[in-house]
């Protein structure tokens, strides 16, 4: 983690040079990195409430077997594709990589913006038209029943003749155009722009996960964009890609799906990693244990994301020969992922640690993080996957690792930042009851269904055999704690912008060493513009 | 924002814009008129949507050729900035590709194939390598060039020779694209429309979406050919120009791909488990 010597004085001075767009301009307008962070977390949070809504209705008509509210089971397959769709592009990706990447590069890396100002505005608001687009897939057209992986032939036009399953690949296309701009401003800022002194090896490690991020969406949107694309003239112009009445061939959507699918999920995680290496290490007040270790481990997660994709895909039929090396391939990423979670421990290892929320989600994060990633481990057999592909299993690791464990990340880096974003503290006793409520909440919900794909109850379905009745029973009833949850967290939130006591620069004391608290709280409308120097080694190397 | 003559860094700080917003609900009009269009064949809307995208895109640009006129907000860190962001456009483009040329080898390999050991499917007759294609690949290569050229020639401050070679090289883009329609034109009359199964699929939206970049990067080269025109470039200061040669480089790089794959061996019988029928 980088510096701790930055010269950092006269940073504010130009604090009040005047003319900053006001009203509505400032926001429709914006190109300020610290409002467009605003938006895209705000973005996130309007997104939430219909993909957490979604959700809580699939878990209400979970709760008993048999049908409760829902009359047509085709109902229930556009929740679970709307809740999927909207979770991934619309709150965990606004929020982790335009929330937090914007608001936090520049602080960060010590200059006053993104490399592409106005860019970056657009990103933000060609990913609300993305939302618009797949709010629209819901409700026009009979709904998009598909899956967030939109397989056909079921997404083809023999099944999803109406406009809903467009609406959703069109909103796929921008907001991955969307993700594609932000990506070349995140590589650019970060590469041409850190403050002198500022190595590569000396970047925060929260910059190194947005630049390993950056380079993920960079690579795999692209490859899903032309799988969309392929998609619509399947479905419109009469082209035979996934068709095999033509010669095409719909494995074939799979494997451009997971190729961009598998990097995407990393896409969701590695901000994660970095942004609890921050609050781990601020918390115990100790440089990251193996910064350089941390760093490269996120890298080569990157990297070997890129050649694992089929496993989503082991029910198929590849020959022994594809499924031995993907197997091998997928286990492999357990190293670098190994190598993360022991440096987390052993940067507590010692350390003065202050149980503060963001540490406490930092910590909640490493637990539901290993226990997602054991079953990822299980789940990378083949033969174990071929029993449990589309079971509720796949559904207890996946929400695992991404659902909670990248929630949590929100969460860490909601606390931890807070106080710079906002210039107020948030109510600490509060927080720890909404920690505390949400992990409970969310391993009753979550854990328990891995007994029910053990025990073989399908995923997507909206009606179960009895015998699935009691876990479900369980499972419903921790969702409805994760919303108290949820909703105690909106309510820390209003009341912090409302009643928070004022926050010093640095309220985390002397663990918090990287350039953001050197800088007033709130952050200024501009920072930086006096560049920092950076003079100290990398902290790890030299303790 | 602080005025120039208060400035301490190196970066360019953009005045706030309306030009993302209008972008955007440009893009949002296109996709609504698109769906619309291809459910009940109503095309205005999508009309309007390409109208407003357009009217977005000159006035961005302009925005930025001003501002790398006004002398002050593009200096270097700035100009190597812009730099890395158009070889990581690039680079996203090339992993467009890599997905077309995915849906080309999962299609005609052997090993791989669905089409019942037939390529191209249901006895069509495949787009040879010789003739057209052969005419299209030369003249792209002399495109790649004579953008060389130009460039040698504005590096060396010779700009009337930069203007002329620029044209040059897009006439020469604007001659494939014809000469590509022609060819469209004949094999949808005579051998293959783009319904007729998995080889006209992966053709048609292959070299189709290069055409479409030929497009793209022709339209980048007249830009440049008329701010050659107004003095826009020097030997040492010429972005603009240097981000279409990139382009047209790509460009020429994914029609080799297009030529060797798909023209080529795509109507070869080399590979494949069944000689074609010709």
């Amino acid at each position: 983690m980088a510096d701790t010597h930055a010269h950092a004085h006269g940073h504010n001075d130009h604090a009040d040079h005047g003319h900053h767009p006001t009203g509505w301009r400032r926001w429709m307008y914006s190109t300020n990195h610290k409002d467009i962070g605003t938006l895209y977390l705000v973005l996130a949070i309007v997104a939430s409430f219909v993909g957490v809504g979604f959700s809580m209705m699939m878990r209400l008509e979970l709760a008993e077997p048999g049908l409760q509210f829902i009359r047509d089971q085709h109902f229930y397959n556009v929740l679970l594709t709307a809740h999927g769709l909207i979770m991934v592009f619309f709150v965990v990706m606004p929020a982790l990589i335009g929330g937090f990447g914007n608001w936090f590069i520049p602080l960060m890396i010590g200059c006053p913006d993104m490399a592409f100002p106005r860019m970056n505005n657009i990103s933000f608001w060609l990913t609300a038209v993305g939302l618009i687009l797949v709010a629209t897939s819901t409700v026009i057209g009979g709904g998009a029943g598909t899956g967030w992986t939109v397989y056909p032939p079921l997404s083809n036009h023999t099944f999803h003749p109406g406009m809903s399953v467009d609406f959703a690949i069109l909103s796929l296309h921008v907001a991955g155009a969307a993700s594609i701009l932000g990506a070349i401003n995140f590589i650019t800022t970060i590469v041409n722009m850190r403050a002198p002194g500022m190595t590569f090896h000396r970047m925060p490690l929260f910059i190194w996960s947005m630049l390993v991020t950056a380079f993920l969406l960079l690579l795999a949107l692209p490859v899903l964009a032309g799988a969309l694309t392929m998609l619509l003239t399947d479905r419109n112009f009469g082209t035979a890609f996934f068709e095999p009445s033509g010669g095409g061939d719909p494995i074939f959507w799979q494997h451009l799906f997971w190729f961009f699918g598998h990097p995407e999920v990393y896409i969701m995680i590695i901000p994660a990693f970095g942004i609890v290496s921050q609050v781990v290490s601020t918390f115990s007040k100790k440089p990251v244990f193996g910064y350089l270790g941390m760093a490269y481990a996120m890298v080569s997660i990157g990297f070997v994301g890129f050649v694992v994709w089929a496993h989503h895909m082991f029910t198929v039929g590849f020959n022994v020969e594809t499924r031995a090396y993907f197997i091998i391939a997928t286990m492999i990423i357990a190293v670098p992922t190994g190598i993360k979670i022991f440096s987390w421990l052993a940067t507590m290892w010692g350390g003065s640690i202050e149980f503060k929320t963001p540490m406490l989600y930092a910590m909640g994060f490493i637990f539901l993080f290993v226990v997602g990633g054991v079953t990822g481990v299980t789940l990378s057999n083949a033969p174990v996957d071929m029993a449990f592909h589309d079971t509720y299993f796949v559904i207890a690791h996946f929400h695992y690792v991404l659902s909670i464990a990248a929630m949590y990340a929100i969460f860490t880096g909601m606390y931890y930042w807070l106080p710079k974003m906002s210039g107020r503290m948030y109510n600490e006793k509060l927080g720890q009851w909404q920690f505390w409520i949400t992990f409970v909440g969310v391993n009753v919900l979550f854990f328990p269904q891995h007994f029910l794909g053990m025990a073989g109850m399908p995923r997507r379905i909206a009606d179960y055999p009895d015998a699935f009745a009691g876990w479900n029973m369980v499972s419903s009833g921790g969702a409805v704690i994760s919303l108290v949850g949820a909703l105690l967290f909106f309510y820390i939130l209003w009341d912090t912008l409302r009643n928070g006591a004022k926050a010093p620069a640095n309220p985390w004391g002397v663990g918090a060493n990287t350039l953001e608290w050197t800088v007033d709280s709130p952050a200024p409308f501009h920072t930086h513009e006096v560049l920092p120097v950076i003079t100290a080694e990398p902290a790890g190397s030299h303790h | 924002m602080a005025t120039q003559a208060q400035k301490t860094h190196p970066y360019h700080l953009s005045e706030p814009s309306a030009l993302p917003l209008f972008g955007s609900i440009a893009v949002l009009v296109t996709a609504v008129g698109a769906v619309v269009f291809m459910h009940t064949g109503f095309y205005l809307g999508l009309v309007a949507g390409f109208v407003l995208l357009i009217l977005m895109f000159i006035a961005w640009w302009r925005l930025v050729i001003s501002e790398a006129n006004n002398g002050v907000d593009h200096t270097e860190v700035v100009k190597t900035g812009l730099r890395i962001g158009m070889l990581l456009f690039i680079a996203s483009e090339v992993m467009f590709f890599f997905a077309f040329f995915w849906g080309w080898f999962h299609s005609s390999l052997p090993i791989l194939n669905n089409v019942a050991g037939m390529w191209p499917n249901n006895d069509i007759e495949p787009m040879g390598a010789s003739g057209i294609p052969m005419v299209n690949t030369l003249i792209l290569l002399t495109s790649s060039v004579t953008v060389t050229v130009a460039h040698h020639a504005l590096v060396e401050g010779d700009r009337k020779t930069a203007t002329n070679w620029t044209g040059i090289t897009a006439v020469l883009g604007v001659i494939f694209l014809i000469i590509q329609a022609y060819e469209y034109w004949h094999l949808v009359n005579h051998q293959f429309g783009l319904k007729d199964g998995i080889y006209p699929s992966t053709f048609y939206l292959a070299t189709g979406f290069h055409g479409f970049h030929v497009l793209v990067g022709t339209t980048f080269l007249i830009v440049c050919y008329f701010r050659l025109r107004a003095g826009h470039f020097t030997p040492s200061a010429h972005i603009g120009f240097e981000a279409a040669a990139w382009y047209w480089h790509f460009v020429d790089v994914v029609w080799l791909f297009l030529y060797i794959n798909v023209y080529w061996w795509g109507s070869s019988a080399f590979g494949h488990l069944k000689p074609l029928v010709q």
